[in-house]
């Protein structure tokens, strides 16, 4: 018997078809991944699951039962478990109380801790969960996190498991790791279903594959079966071609970074004695686990903080009082992290937005705003990027997320830049968005730009970078060449570990 | 049921929005004036009489809108980048103070100059006392709600020592009211036989210009991004401390200009009776003209009939004057409902 079987699941929102007469099921004791683009229906599928929608035609069934449909403590009882992306925890409470909170009756009036305890054990015995029951969830890691929020799944007996994108935020030892757990869970019978877009971990760790896309399945393969490039190309519709890596003759500095030093605050962490050189046509890969200084290296070269000390390099000069306006101005592009929040005022028009980081360079006698070259510029580059969009004088909030990172791109890169600082640049984005991304990175590197590229997806930085650095807990190590190192040893640096004896350092 | 997100809102809805907001508090208001025992279309006739019935009753009307353009474009300008401004109050009777101050004799000057000069005086009082909870928000992230809020009172009660005390017109047979503005400052009434003084020209001056920097400046773009998102806007190169602080100089120096337009185009002194409220009614204005300073005209205008008019209602009808407070209460809300619907779209059901 199946465990559980999606029955021609349909659901529309207006026009939008968001599911398109899906069905399909999962065995006991298997992975099974869920694959699609942003969009492809995949959240849709998983909130009717927990009972948050309710399909307009079509029925869930687990273990042969129906599953009452929009009830989110239906599917709770018929043992769904889900992992979240962003996690739903307490932060100010222990990782036990979070486990049991919502488990028992408000009609009680003390809990039974001691009981929660031995069944927390129990479970982290039987599947190498290991965890402190005491500890504040706030003192955790991410990785650590992520364990709390599938014990608190599987505390509710799910028999079933539901992880949506898990390891966008881990190290790939932590992946590894999980992976570990995963397959303990599958041999105790328990089943999974495993929703991402990163292409090797699929491959990895499941047993088939279901690929979505603008609402239908288009394909289901057993692992076995599967490569990448089949599985980019049945999740897109059309063949992908990730950027060639090509290797140029380096120019001069661009920019320099000499024992820079950055006060810890606010929760981020400092920078210590950060050395970095990067020149004309070359990309650093800055990788890291996220909030290990990444912010504080981007914040001073997007302008956004001044280096406690040490000296900042722009083109061969010290800087010594910057802004972003005079980053710009001097040509460097900057790719924000988070491109809704922060690369773009959602409630401002199109135009308005390509003229954000130049307005006051723009405006006539520094005033008033140039409306009408504002407009001609944004239809020029909307035309010139293809930003699908209702034209210059719409809402920019109406714009999916791939089509705001190609706003910021246009944007920063229609300048001629020649330094331009990413981060995360893909992030979160479809396989098309993603390449047009890279493209326009390595481009842009071609037309003698140096690049730094933040980035978690080592893959990412692999693909793209001449050398990589690695970025723990505020101090850097590196850049080395990229041809020299191993995934495994970025890892291992990520996560803490000095290396720097076993490099030849470039 | 749960609301959707319009992908975008119809330029027709927007226009009609208040206009409907209106119409609900008449109809909510006819409930309250039923309890008080009146028919509410004898006594919406009534209020629309003495608001609009004559060209007194309208010069009246636009003798009270004045304040309220001033006092509510202080609120819009202050609230598009969600700089909560709430001591409109307190920063009308700061200008005032600094007519009187100038006014009262300390120089005297034609009144081609003398007028310009007595507003600038209001202007510069009504910025300088919004500098502290300026600086102790951009310094110490103190909020401006309460610092603002505050201040109010304790400028009110400064204003009613001075009254009392050294400002005293010993003239006024001891009401507590400061010395009279000298001619050369007093605005001009700009229709016979009316209260309708200059000040009405001036405000109406004073919202094309705050539309045209809001609308066409590079400090509108600013003040605009501020309020949508702080976070961006610093990303853009924007100084939210610096653009706080002009927010706060235009929102403190049109509500300093309430004063002197009070003090030199009405009352012709300064007093304690001088604004009812004029300072919390300009928010109730900007939120009912949503943020735009033309749009403040015709509110401001609208809040200021339905004043007047509930009073000459309550001296024909048997029904008391803070119906037009309930009438006022009502509509605010409805537009915030309103707005809200302009914004989302009520789904029901799943």
């Amino acid at each position: 018997m199946k465990k559980l079987q999606f029955s021609k699941i349909c659901k529309n929102f207006g026009a939008v078809v968001a599911n398109d007469n899906i069905s399909l099921s999962l065995g006991e004791g298997e992975i099974l991944s869920l694959l699609g683009e942003n969009g492809a229906g995949k959240t849709t599928l998983m909130n009717i699951l927990f009972g948050h929608y309710i399909s307009d035609k079509g029925f869930i069934e687990v273990e042969g039962k129906r599953l009452t449909p929009g009830s989110t403590k239906a599917s709770l009882d018929a043992g769904i478990g889900m992992v979240h992306q962003h996690f739903t925890l307490a932060e100010n409470l222990t990782v036990l109380e979070n486990i049991i909170l919502g488990t028992e009756p408000l009609s009680r009036l003390w809990s039974k801790k001691k009981l929660a305890y031995k069944k927390l054990e129990a479970l982290s015995k039987r599947f190498g969960l290991l965890i402190n029951p005491d500890a504040k969830v706030a003192d955790l890691t991410v990785g650590e996190k992520q364990r709390v929020e599938i014990i608190k799944a599987l505390y509710r007996d799910a028999s079933i498991l539901i992880l949506d994108e898990p390891t966008a935020v881990l190290t790939p030892q932590e992946t590894i790791q999980l992976f570990k757990v995963l397959k303990e869970m599958v041999n105790a019978g328990l089943s999974i279903m495993f929703i991402s877009h990163k292409l090797n971990e699929i491959l990895e760790i499941s047993d088939r594959i279901v690929v979505l896309r603008h609402g239908k399945l288009v394909g289901e393969v057993a692992t076995k079966k599967a490569n990448k490039e089949l599985l980019a190309e049945m999740m897109v519709g059309h063949k992908v071609t990730r950027p060639a890596y090509e290797k140029l003759e380096i120019g001069k500095a661009v920019v320099e970074l000499n024992n820079v030093c950055l006060n810890a605050s606010d929760g981020t962490v400092g920078l210590s004695n950060i050395n970095l050189k990067i020149h004309e046509k070359e990309i650093i890969g800055l990788a890291g686990v996220s909030g290990n200084g990444q912010f504080g290296v981007a914040s001073i070269l997007q302008g956004l903080t001044h280096p406690s000390s040490g000296e900042f390099k722009l083109f061969g000069q010290s800087l010594i009082k910057y802004d972003p306006r005079y980053l710009t101005k001097s040509g460097v592009a900057r790719i924000p992290e988070d491109r809704s929040k922060e690369g773009v005022i959602g409630e401002m028009a199109l135009w308005e937005n390509f003229l954000g980081e130049e307005l006051r360079s723009k405006a006539k006698s520094g005033f008033i705003i140039d409306k009408k070259k504002a407009v001609n510029n944004a239809e020029k580059l909307i035309q010139e990027y293809d930003i699908r969009c209702e034209g210059a004088f719409a809402s920019t909030r109406l714009l999916s997320g791939g089509n705001i990172q190609k706003l910021i791109l246009a944007r920063s890169l229609s300048n001629n830049p020649r330094f331009i600082i990413a981060n995360k640049p893909a992030r979160g984005l479809d396989e098309g968005a993603i390449s047009f991304v890279q493209h326009q990175i390595i481009n842009a590197k071609t037309k003698g730009a140096g690049v730094l590229l933040i980035s978690e997806d080592l893959d990412e930085i692999f693909e793209l970078s001449d050398r990589i650095a690695v970025i723990f807990d505020g101090k850097l190590q590196g850049p080395f060449d990229a041809s020299s190192l191993t995934i495994n040893q970025v890892g291992l640096m990520m996560s803490g570990e000095m290396k720097e004896g076993s490099f030849n350092e470039a | 049921m749960r609301l959707k997100t319009r992908r975008n809102t119809p330029v027709w809805l927007i226009a009609v929005l208040p206009i409907l907001s209106i119409l609900v508090a008449f109809i909510f208001g006819a409930f309250f004036i039923i309890w008080a025992g009146e028919s509410p279309i004898t006594a919406y006739i009534a209020l629309i009489n003495g608001a609009l019935g004559s060209s007194f009753a309208i010069t009246e009307s636009l003798t009270r809108a004045i304040p309220l353009i001033f006092t509510g474009l202080a609120a819009a300008v202050a609230f598009r980048a969600k700089f909560w401004n709430i001591g409109a109050e307190g920063q009308l009777y700061c200008g005032a103070m600094a007519a009187t101050l100038v006014g009262t004799g300390m120089i005297d000057l034609p009144s081609i100059i003398m007028i310009p000069v007595l507003f600038i005086a209001g202007a510069l009082a009504g910025c300088l006392i919004l500098l502290l909870p300026v600086f102790l928000k951009t310094h110490m992230k103190v909020d401006e709600v309460v610092t603002t809020l505050l201040l109010n009172f304790i400028i009110l009660l400064f204003v009613n020592m001075l009254l009392e005390g050294p400002w005293k017109d010993p003239m006024a047979m001891g009401w507590p009211q400061a010395a009279r503005i000298i001619d050369n400052g007093v605005l001009p009434t700009i229709v016979a036989k009316s209260r309708l003084h200059f000040g009405i020209i001036i405000a109406l001056v004073m919202s094309i210009i705050m539309w045209a920097i809001l609308r066409f400046t590079v400090w509108g773009y600013e003040i605009r991004a501020v309020g949508y998102n702080q976070q961006a806007s610093t990303f853009y190169g924007i100084s939210i401390n610096k653009s706080v602080l002009m927010v706060a100089l235009f929102s403190g120096g049109l509500a300093g200009m309430a004063g002197v337009s009070e003090v030199t185009g009405l009352k012709g002194y300064l007093t304690l009776t001088l604004s009812p409220g004029f300072g919390y009614t300009g928010i109730a204005v900007a939120m009912l003209a949503q943020l735009h300073p033309i749009g403040v005209i015709v509110s401001a205008i609208f809040l200021a009939s339905i004043y007047v008019g509930a009073d000459a209602m309550s001296r024909t009808v048997d029904i008391p004057n803070y119906i037009a407070d309930i009438l006022v209460a009502i509509s605010l809300l409805s537009v915030l409902v309103g707005s809200m619907l302009a914004r989302f779209r009520i789904v029901w059901g799943k």
